[in-house]
């Protein structure tokens, strides 16, 4: 099948830019490690209340200086309540649920994920900004879901 | 003689003109149906746009959640789909014309009226507010999952009737191509049926779960089927939409479609691209881990090669009958154009519209940076700057030509059909951008009150809800407009001098030659099959190799 001149000029460019975009996030992707949390790891949601490390939800700093914050969601509110993150430090935080779906959002950073009950969502990120932080739920979970927000406070 | 009395119960016999006539009938009732549910979910969005700029507070009766979710029904499940079936069967009976019953359309419409029905009432009495997502372990009430799936099959009965035509065309034409529209019908409906098996397989694990046959539902695999669907869904309603800009919208310019092949190829691309890219929905889910996710950005790139091609088609079909006209260059052929027509004008506005929905769905698709806008006000303006925009405009325009045409009634008030399509146009606008603003700043979507208690990065979220809900209620307004054109051409029932004798556009004369396996649809439904069972194979045998939990259903409302 022939196409018109223009029309291949056209797609030949409208592929290009698809293949740049592609090549960008690829690329972030393999060098700097920019990709979409999608950690693959179950957990019984029943039980998350006596399975280490979500029967203490918290801060924990590891041995190389970093940190890791573990979360229970819950209708309709986050466990811990007011995290408080020592000025720039690199958190991972370990999320699930327990009853249904939720988001972790905290706005205007890049941390963003879903919480799904039966898996354990994990997110990272560097506070270099001393303030509060809202973090809230962004997926609907009930009739209370907009006051499901809670702070993470770095100083 | 008992002849003179039994004679009033013959049949008659079934003519051509017969015919028409009960078609007409089967589609002006699709439309109407549609044009219903456009105006009651413009309701419930006026509503949602008011709470969330905090000018009013839904009560607790009537919550904001339940306005949501009968919007979001509504507007993505019953206003596209009822003016989808009926478009796709006005498009193959007008273009293959023959003297034909009409059983089987109106089996496929009551059986979806009765779906919806159903549905509605379900969520509007409270036992269903879980958003048109419904996202287990959210539990409705089964009537909501029975009228869904019931409203779902009624569609298959309509596309059935749609494929069995076209199968009568090609027994009794042999040789010859399908009529243009009746194969960019078929080709949806093949693109739909391949869609709808993903929500048919998640209905078979919610229903006997709502029901309490089973004890615990896999909320992962449930989304993941959700989206199998849900994104194809969306290339049900652009498909329908690029009917409309192919075959209908030249005849308002006196123009042809650019080229037979390079049409047929798009909607062969869009039937085998649409459904294995579900994922990019999911890219924030644990449990699906991010080499698939990236398998889906990909093919989701490629899904956009046929609006590309869609969009070079438009312009070529515009500038060549400009030229036809003695217009030559751009702004000269743009001005030419009718944009005093609302059937032109509705298009025109809404691939306007569709050029921020296609910049913004390239974002959205691109893996990691999903991460800036998952879930925030950034997504909800991307669907009203897609499906609220270019597919939605572009049926109320073609409904202002198709309802006289099957009607055979004058249009009411076609100058406020005119200024109804530029009303939305603003509207929209206004809504999508404010929208798109307030996701960047971080406002999260689905929520009926953003200011977390006065917290200090929620205020900066607040103008942006103030200027979305005008741009709301702009749109509202417009829709009134619509309602009163669309009432008013029914009642006022003014006949037409000369009924509208509707043609599709032709195609160019010096178009080439088409290729006969573009027409061999079920060649390509089988390629899009394997490429489905590719695309999800992977991610689904991963997460059932996990230990995972099936998880209890909840009312959280």
């Amino acid at each position: 099948m022939h196409l018109h001149r223009l029309e291949r000029i056209w797609l030949t460019f409208g592929v290009a830019i698809l293949a740049i975009f592609l090549a960008t996030v690829t690329t972030a992707a393999l060098v700097d490690g920019f990709v979409p949390p999608s950690h693959v790891q179950s957990i019984d949601p029943a039980k998350v209340s006596v399975t280490p490390p979500f029967d203490k939800p918290g801060l924990h700093k590891l041995a190389n200086g970093s940190y890791e914050a573990y979360y229970v969601a819950h209708i309709f509110a986050f466990d811990p309540h007011h995290l408080v993150v020592p000025l720039g430090a690199h958190v991972t935080f370990y999320v699930t649920s327990l009853d249904v779906v939720h988001g972790f959002s905290i706005p205007e950073t890049g941390v963003n994920t879903m919480v799904t009950p039966g898996w354990v969502s994990t997110v990272s990120h560097t506070f270099r900004t001393r303030g509060t932080y809202l973090l809230v739920c962004n997926e609907y979970c009930g009739i209370e879901h907009q006051t499901m927000a809670d702070t993470i406070e770095v100083r | 003689m008992s002849t003179t009395n039994l004679g009033m119960f013959e049949p008659r016999p079934l003519t051509r003109e017969l015919a028409v006539a009960n078609e007409n009938i089967l589609v002006s009732a699709h439309i109407y149906t549609a044009t219903a549910a456009l105006v009651l979910g413009a309701l419930f969005g006026l509503l949602q746009g008011f709470a969330r700029a905090n000018w009013i507070v839904m009560p607790a009766w009537f919550d904001y959640y339940r306005v949501l979710t009968t919007h979001g029904v509504l507007m993505a499940l019953v206003f596209t789909t009822f003016f989808i079936t009926g478009l796709l069967t006005f498009s193959t009976y007008r273009s293959i014309p023959r003297v034909r019953h009409v059983a089987l359309g109106w089996t496929g419409y009551i059986v979806m009226l009765v779906g919806t029905l159903v549905t509605a009432l379900t969520i509007l009495s409270g036992n269903a507010t879980v958003l048109y997502t419904f996202y287990a372990p959210l539990k409705a009430h089964p009537a909501f999952y029975i009228g869904a799936t019931v409203l779902v099959a009624g569609t298959w009965f309509v596309a059935a009737d749609v494929l069995m035509n076209v199968a009568w065309f090609l027994k009794n034409n042999p040789g010859k191509r399908i009529p243009l529209p009746a194969f960019a019908a078929a080709a949806t409906f093949v693109m739909w049926i391949i869609a709808t098996i993903g929500v048919t397989l998640e209905m078979c694990l919610l229903i006997p779960w709502s029901l309490g046959w089973t004890s615990g539902i896999d909320v992962e695999l449930t989304r993941m089927l959700f989206w199998y669907f849900g994104h194809p869904l969306v290339y049900f309603w652009i498909m329908a939409a690029y009917l409309i800009w192919y075959n209908v919208i030249p005849t308002t310019y006196k123009g042809k479609v650019f080229s037979d092949a390079l049409t047929r190829l798009s909607f062969i691309l869009l039937l085998v691209l649409s459904t294995p890219v579900g994922l990019h929905h999911q890219f924030l889910d644990p449990g699906i881990s991010a080499g698939w996710k990236w398998m889906h950005t990909v093919l989701t790139y490629g899904v956009v090669i046929p609006s590309f091609m869609t969009a070079f088609a438009i312009f070529a079909s515009f500038e060549i009958a400009a030229r036809r006209a003695g217009k030559r260059g751009f702004v000269a052929t743009i001005r030419w154009l009718p944009w005093g027509d609302p059937v032109f004008s509705g298009s025109a506005l809404g691939m306007l519209l569709f050029l921020f929905g296609g910049f913004g769905g390239i974002v959205n698709t691109s893996y990691s940076m999903d991460v800036l806008v998952h879930n925030t006000m950034w997504i909800v303006g991307h669907f009203h700057v897609t499906v609220g925009g270019p597919v939605a405009l572009s049926f109320i325009g073609a409904a202002y030509r198709l309802v006289p045409a099957i009607t055979g009634r004058k249009l009411f008030a076609p100058k406020l059909a005119l200024a109804q399509t530029y009303t939305y146009f603003v509207g929209m606008l206004l809504m999508s951008t404010s929208m798109h603003v307030a996701g960047l700043l971080g406002s999260p979507r689905r929520t009926s009150d953003v200011t977390y208690f006065g917290a200090a990065g929620a205020q900066s979220w607040h103008f942006e809800m103030v200027t979305a809900a005008v741009g709301g209620t702009i749109l509202f307004i417009s829709i009134l407009m619509f309602a009163v054109v669309a009432v008013g051409t029914r009642f006022r029932d003014v006949r037409a001098e000369e009924r509208d004798e509707f043609a599709f556009a032709g195609t160019d004369e010096e178009a080439m030659h088409t290729p006969a396996i573009l027409d061999k649809l079920g060649r390509w439904a089988c390629l899009a099959l394997v490429l489905a069972v590719v695309a999800y194979a992977g991610p689904i045998h991963d997460q059932l190799s996990q230990p995972h939990y099936l998880v209890p259903g909840m009312r959280t409302w």
